[in-house]
């Protein structure tokens, strides 16, 4: 039995387009179960090979295929059609700007990224063996370190899009999983960076973030916890 | 359009094509010391090392009594003795000090109570020789490739690597027995670049792509193995691919090892543990073409699961939710959202996937690209190296051990990367020849302005879907010609090709068609390769030739092409058979 959806795309081309434009597809569902990437490749590989997206692990790790799906922030390869109805309209993650059609440029989010200092600082000498951690300091990690930098996140955050200089809820949750493993003696420099106009203030706590993050992490509270360290630090 | 008449060059020390963990774990070293580049089809941490789940192997020891010439027993028993023995000692022997490395850049692995790196058990790895399945496996949950993807490349940015992101290669430039230069593509504005380097590492990645099921990613597609048949390098191996037991089915992503590894086991529709039978000693720890082979044999004799009998079941829910959820939660989203099954109360249902190639571009047990075939095979080519999943060093031979190839990555990856370095601190680049370039320009005007009749979706449907069905788990003389005859009629419909779309920016139409015009000569090479080895062995499993047979076919295949692809030739080249240091293992019957 087979079913049709109707798929609205913003598409854009700066080769020959002045704007922005919809153009609307309609896919047949072959399967139950049937994921939105699988939707887009039917479209690029059978309808319209013009269509330009990023995806590459398709299974929700790599990052590549973050995008405005009905309005919401999400990854096409772990979304299944059957939750978005029979019409859907997919746009470009939004606060970023657009290269073409759903491709945006994640240059100045990655720039924002390394930002902070994603790594382990070490002043005192590493011994020869293993750096012990014990299960509990370990623990404190999960949660933080599986981002994928997909960008679902920051592209939700009305700071973000309105200061070009925000470092955003993805840089924040990187800077936290480094500035609480026991292994890291960085803080003072990575606090440095983040106690700015541009820095961890400038969130206003709506958690646009944490409904966006495609694998249920929590930028909020890492922003948080990085307030608490700052306010400790200058008591 | 885009436009290939205007080339922008750069001067780079070390070139690394390829941001996978190899290439950034060997751009992090090489810019220690020298100017080094990366460049890569995607974002860094897109490349499909993120996609590694269940662990790198090392005998740390941190549970019970391990050492290392017991991984190299089991690296080299599990290649069905095809491996080098100088590259599975040099691999094994380093296994301990990169973990270490690794675990002081940042990489948080699971702990045990006393705060060491934790470890599991993993397929084919065994104490005292093949006695009992040892924890040799470090992890990170089920995200093991995905904490090492990126805090390798954090660590390559702390080292001020340059990277290129999202520049396709299209072209290796040589000159003589140097090679010299890369052509590549910018996909974000179609302007074509050139890189001169003194040292190329090509840390390229696999092909799996070529098949319908595979637990690989889209970029997966053998490209720098094309470009460097294309500059006349070899290929060692082509045939020998590894099909993953747990794809889930219908999908064919990955469930790990590491579930087997928890405890997970095997079950088919009279709800029996089958590897039991064919594994005794190790059971569902079997290597990965064993317990393949077994799968297949299961269905095939009925056994199967599903309205069409056609794939088993892997049963996890008996360690219980707590356990899943702290080890395996990468699993639990993946079989929930490919399955639709909660792998806490029901088993994932589950058939052998296109997960691994074990060869790649022959280099020696240092990484070091050599020619491959002939009386002089193992010639080094000087300033060009080769690491990861696009080389065959060769630490896998006929079947990769799970968690070796984490562990290649690395060990490989620090290694090129030094001598890279080294040879660009004591060595000019080769200059490059005059017309340098000029067959990669034409290569992507050609597709870049086909008008022909055929596209990429139903080219690729039916190329992945031969593959499949004549060149998978088990293979036959007949399946084989079949395949070789069909691949030259689908080489044949790239040469009235049509790419519809035309723009300069982001042109994935036109990234596919390079891709499927790379992916076809992969798959030619393997088919002919496999055709021509009529033995059994490791992945490569013939229904008419069922045993291996050490005195006709233990050596390396290699591949050359001529004639712009449209020749493939196949010589042998002898197995490195001695260690670096130890007796050599000889080849014995491979019972677990």
């Amino acid at each position: 039995m087979s079913k049709f959806i109707n798929v609205k795309i913003l598409r854009y081309d700066p080769d020959k387009d002045k704007a922005p434009h919809f153009q609307s597809y309609k896919v047949e569902l072959r399967r139950p179960g049937m994921l939105l990437l699988t939707v887009l490749n039917q479209i690029k590989w059978e309808l319209d090979p013009t269509l330009s997206f990023r995806r590459s692990c398709r299974e929700g790790v790599c990052g590549s295929d973050g995008m405005n799906v009905n309005g919401v922030n999400m990854l096409s390869c772990m979304t299944k059609v059957e939750d978005l109805g029979s019409d859907i309209t997919i746009k470009p993650l939004p606060g970023m700007p657009v290269i073409r059609d759903l491709v945006v440029d994640i240059s100045s989010f990655i720039n924002k990224f390394i930002t902070v200092k994603p790594y382990i600082i070490r002043h005192s000498p590493m011994p020869d063996g293993e750096l012990y951690q014990s299960p509990e300091d370990r623990k404190k990690l999960d949660g933080l370190y599986e981002c994928i930098l997909c960008g679902c996140c920051s592209s939700s955050c009305p700071s973000y899009w309105v200061d070009k200089d925000y470092l955003g809820p993805n840089a924040f949750l990187r800077a936290w999983r480094y500035l609480i493993d026991s292994r890291d003696e960085g803080a003072d420099e990575r606090l440095a960076i983040l106690n700015d106009k541009h820095g961890v203030w400038r969130c206003h706590t709506i958690y646009n973030c944490v409904e966006a993050c495609p694998k249920e992490l929590n930028p909020t509270k890492a922003i948080v916890g990085i307030r608490k360290m700052l306010m400790d630090k200058q008591i | 359009m885009i436009n290939t008449t205007k080339i922008e060059y750069h001067e780079y020390d070390v070139l690394v094509v390829g941001a996978g963990g190899a290439g950034l774990n060997a751009a992090q070293v090489a810019s220690q010391y020298v100017k080094t580049a990366v460049i890569s089809e995607v974002y860094p941490t897109r490349s499909h090392t993120i996609s590694a789940q269940g662990g790198i192997s090392a005998s740390l020891g941190n549970h019970e009594e391990d050492n290392w010439h017991w991984h190299m027993y089991d690296t080299v028993k599990g290649s069905d003795y095809l491996c080098d023995q100088d590259a599975a000692e040099y691999l094994c022997r380093k296994a301990p000090e990169m973990i270490i490395e690794l675990e002081h850049i940042g990489l948080p692995f699971n702990r045990t109570p006393e705060g060491k790196i934790a470890q599991r058990p993993f397929g084919g790895h065994t104490a005292e020789y093949g006695k009992r399945p040892v924890k040799r496996a470090c992890y990170v949950a089920d995200r093991t490739g995905h904490a090492m993807l990126q805090t390798l490349f954090e660590k390559a940015v702390a080292q001020g690597t340059q990277f290129y992101n999202e520049f396709l290669a299209i072209e290796l430039i040589r000159n003589g027995d140097r090679v010299c230069g890369v052509l590549c593509l910018d996909l974000q504005n179609g302007e074509v670049h050139m890189f001169h380097a003194k040292a190329i590492i090509f840390a390229t990645g696999g092909n799996c792509r070529i098949f319908a099921t595979t637990s690989n990613a889209h970029i997966n597609t053998g490209d720098g193995l094309a470009l460097a048949l294309r500059a006349g390098f070899s290929w060692c191996d082509p045939e020998f691919f590894q099909f993953h037991p747990t794809g889930i089915y219908g999908h064919g992503n990955l469930i790990t090892e590491g579930v087997r590894g928890e405890g997970g086991i095997l079950l088919n529709s009279e709800g029996e543990r089958f590897m039991e039978r064919y594994a005794p000693t190790i059971k569902d720890l079997a290597p990965r073409d064993i317990v393949s082979r077994s799968m297949v044999k299961e269905v095939l004799a009925g056994k199967g699961v599903g309205a069409n009998k056609d794939h088993v079941l892997l049963k996890i829910d008996h360690i219980g939710k707590e356990a899943i959820m702290e080890k395996l939660p990468g699993i639990h989203e993946l079989a929930l959202v490919f399955a639709g099954v909660d792998c806490t109360k029901e088993p994932i249902p589950v058939m052998p996937t296109a997960h691994y190639q074990m060869g790649g571009i022959p280099t020696n047990y240092l990484g070091e690209v050599i020619k491959g075939y002939g009386s002089d095979a193992e010639t080094v080519y000087p300033g060009f190296y080769a690491a990861g999943e696009c080389a065959a060093n060769s630490v896998h031979g006929a079947n990769r051990l799970g968690t070796n190839s984490l562990l290649d990555l690395v060990v490989y990856g620090r290694t090129v990367g030094e001598l890279a370095a080294k040879f660009a601190k004591e060595n000019q680049a080769a200059e490059l020849p005059e017309n340098a370039g000029q067959e990669g320009l034409k290569l992507l005007e050609k597709f870049a302005n086909a008008n022909g009749k055929n596209t990429y979706g139903p080219v690729y449907s039916r190329l992945t879907k031969l593959m499949e069905q004549k060149a998978g788990v088990y293979r036959t003389e007949e399946h084989m010609s079949a395949a070789c005859k069909e691949l030259e009629e689908i080489a044949d419909l790239l040469n009235d090709f049509k790419v519809v779309d035309k723009s300069s920016v982001y042109n994935l139409d036109l990234v596919e068609a390079l891709e499927l015009n790379n992916m076809v000569l992969i798959a030619r090479c393997a088919a002919k390769s496999a055709l021509m080895r009529k033995e059994s062995r490791g992945g490569h499993a013939r229904e008419d030739y069922p045993e291996r047979d050490d005195v006709n076919y233990m050596k390396h295949t290699n591949v050359t092409i001529a004639d712009g692809g449209k020749t493939i030739n196949l010589e042998y080249r002898p197995v490195r058979t001695k260690p670096l240091t130890v007796e050599p293992f000889p080849p014995k019957p491979r019972v677990y």
